[in-house]
C-alpha cells in the first residue's frame, strides 16, 4: 500500500451505465454474468461518481456498457458529465442509438463518439456482432456524427476473421471521416476468452496486421490517427494493463462496484466497494481490491528485481491468474514469466467452432 | 498540407470540436483533452493554446507572444510552429 501523499490521481473513469445491449459480440470484455437492468445505478448516483471523480483528479469519462444508448437518461446522464467538468467519451455500438437522441447528446455537451464497426465487409461485420443490418446503421450513424462536427473514432476488435482486412478498415474509417481509428486486437477476458479457440489469430496473420499498421500510419500521417491495441499472447514483454493496478483507471460496472479494472472481478478473494455505500474517493484510497497491487510490494520474482517493473508494473494481474493461477505472478504473456510457454501454447490452439455469442 | 510542417503565417488556427483546453487543480494545471488522450500543457503551451481561437493568424500570435513576453521573434516563431504543427498532426488543431 501506498502512502496516502504518494496517491497517484486517476485520469480515467469508464463508466459502464448497462449490460443490456443489442449486440452480441463474441469478443465482449464485459463479465459472463451480466448485471439486470434492475439493478442499473440511477441519473443521481451517476451525476454524484463524476463530481467526486472530477475531485480526484478525473479528467475524462468513458460512456461504455453493454450499449449505453440503451438508458433512457443518457442525455442526462452526459450533461452531468459536463457540468462535473468531465470530458464526456461515448463508446457505442450505434445500434439503438438514433440521429435525434445524437443531437440532444451533442446539446448537452458530448465531447467525443466512438463507434464499434465489426469488419469492413458488411457481411461479416453482421456476423461477428450476431445482428442483422448492424453494419448497416453504424456507417449511417458515424455519417450523422461527422455532421454534427463531433469527433469520430472507428473501433474495430481485431481477430481470426477479420485480420486479413486492416486496411480496408482504415479506409473506411476515413471515408466515414473520421479522425482516428482503433485496430484493437482481441484482449482474451469475459466472452473474450470463452471464445478463445474461434478468435485467435495465428502469429503470421499477427504479424503481417502488426506490420500493415505500421505503413498505413505513414501513409494516412496528418489525416488520421491510428492506435493499435497489440495481440499480447503473441508479444515478448506484457502489457502495462489500465497504466498500473489502482494508478489511472476507475471502473464503475452499471450496478456500482468499483474495479481497477473491467476484468478484475476474476481475481478470487478481491473485496471492491460500491459508490452505493463509499465514495469514490474512499474507494479510490481504502478499498482493499484498489490497494491489493499498488506499488511493487506485492510482486514477485521476476517482476521484483526487473528493471522494468515501473513501466509495465508487471503486466496484467488478471491474466497473471487466468493462466499461472496466481495474480500476484509475472504476466504470463513476458518471456522472463516461468509459465510463458504456457501463452504459446494456448495461441496455438485454433478451432473453427461457432461462436458463444454473449447474451443476458 | 497534411503530414507536414510548413504552416501558414496567415492561417487561423483554432481547437477543434472535442478538443478543450481546461484547468484541473487535482493534476496540477492545464491540459488539453481529446479523444482519448490527455496532453499536460506547459505554461508556454498555454500561452500558445489559448490563443488559438480561430480568430488570431500564426503570424499574429507569434507578434503578441514576442511582445508580450519581451523575447525574439525568431524564438518563438519556431516554438509556435513546432507546437501547432505537431497537434495538427494529431488532428488535435485545425489550421
Amino acid at each position: 500500500m501506498l502512502a496516502p501523499d504518494s496517491l497517484p490521481n486517476p485520469l480515467g473513469l469508464l463508466a459502464e451505465l448497462t449490460h443490456r445491449c443489442p449486440l452480441g459480440c463474441p469478443y465482449c470484455s464485459n463479465p459472463l454474468a451480466l448485471d439486470k437492468r434492475s439493478d442499473e445505478l440511477d441519473t443521481v448516483t451517476w451525476a454524484r461518481v463524476f463530481h467526486e471523480a472530477a475531485g480526484l483528479g478525473v479528467l475524462q469519462v468513458h460512456l461504455s456498457g453493454g450499449e449505453p444508448a440503451a438508458r433512457r437518461d443518457l442525455a442526462a446522464i452526459v450533461k452531468a458529465a459536463r457540468e462535473a467538468g468531465l470530458y464526456s467519451n461515448l463508446i457505442t455500438s450505434a445500434v439503438g442509438l438514433t440521429p435525434q437522441t445524437l443531437n440532444t447528446l451533442a446539446e448537452a455537451g458530448l465531447d467525443h463518439v466512438q463507434i464499434s464497426i465489426q469488419d469492413a465487409q458488411e457481411k461479416s461485420a453482421d456476423h461477428i456482432a450476431g445482428y442483422d443490418g448492424a453494419s448497416t446503421r453504424k456507417r449511417a450513424l458515424a455519417t450523422e456524427v461527422v455532421k454534427l462536427g463531433l469527433p469520430l473514432t472507428i473501433n474495430m476488435v481485431v481477430h481470426r476473421a477479420n485480420i486479413a482486412r486492416v486496411e480496408a478498415m482504415v479506409d473506411l474509417a476515413l471515408s466515414l471521416g473520421a479522425s482516428r481509428v482503433e485496430i484493437a486486437h482481441v484482449q482474451y477476458y469475459g466472452w473474450a476468452l470463452k471464445n478463445r479457440v474461434t478468435l485467435m489469430p495465428t502469429q503470421g496473420q499477427v504479424e503481417q496486421a502488426v506490420a500493415q499498421v505500421e505503413t498505413l500510419r505513414k501513409k494516412h500521417h496528418g489525416q488520421i490517427v491510428i492506435d493499435a491495441v497489440v495481440p499480447d499472447y503473441y508479444a515478448r514483454f506484457p502489457k502495462p494493463c489500465v497504466g498500473g493496478w489502482g494508478r489511472r483507471s476507475i471502473n464503475v460496472t452499471p450496478a456500482g462496484k468499483v474495479l481497477p479494472c473491467h476484468a478484475a472481478e476474476v481475481i478470487p478473494g478481491l473485496e471492491f466497494w460500491n459508490v452505493r455505500e463509499h465514495s469514490l474517493g474512499d474507494i479510490w484510497r481504502s478499498s482493499p481490491a484498489f490497494n491489493a497491487f499498488r506499488g511493487s510490494g506485492w510482486m514477485q520474482e521476476p517482476c521484483k528485481s526487473c528493471a522494468l517493473k515501473e513501466k509495465d508494473f508487471g503486466g496484467c494481474r488478471c491474466q497473471a491468474f487466468l493462466i499461472a493461477g496466481d495474480a500476484r505472478a509475472a504476466d504470463p504473456v513476458c518471456h522472463l514469466s516461468p509459465h510463458h510457454a504456457l501463452v504459446e501454447q494456448l495461441a496455438a490452439v485454433r478451432e473453427d467452432i461457432p461462436y458463444n455469442y454473449r447474451h443476458i | 498540407m497534411a503530414g507536414s510542417n510548413a504552416i501558414d503565417a496567415d492561417a487561423k488556427p483554432s481547437l477543434p470540436r472535442g478538443v478543450r483546453l481546461v484547468h484541473n487543480e487535482a493534476q496540477g494545471g492545464w491540459v488539453l483533452l481529446a479523444p482519448e488522450r490527455v496532453f499536460k500543457a506547459d505554461a508556454i503551451a498555454h500561452e500558445i493554446l489559448k490563443r488559438c481561437t480561430g480568430e488570431a493568424s500564426v503570424q499574429t500570435i507569434v507578434d503578441d507572444l514576442a511582445k508580450t513576453f519581451n523575447a525574439p521573434r525568431e524564438r518563438i516563431h519556431d516554438d509556435v510552429v513546432k507546437l501547432l504543427a505537431s497537434l495538427a498532426n494529431k488532428k488535435l488543431l485545425e489550421l
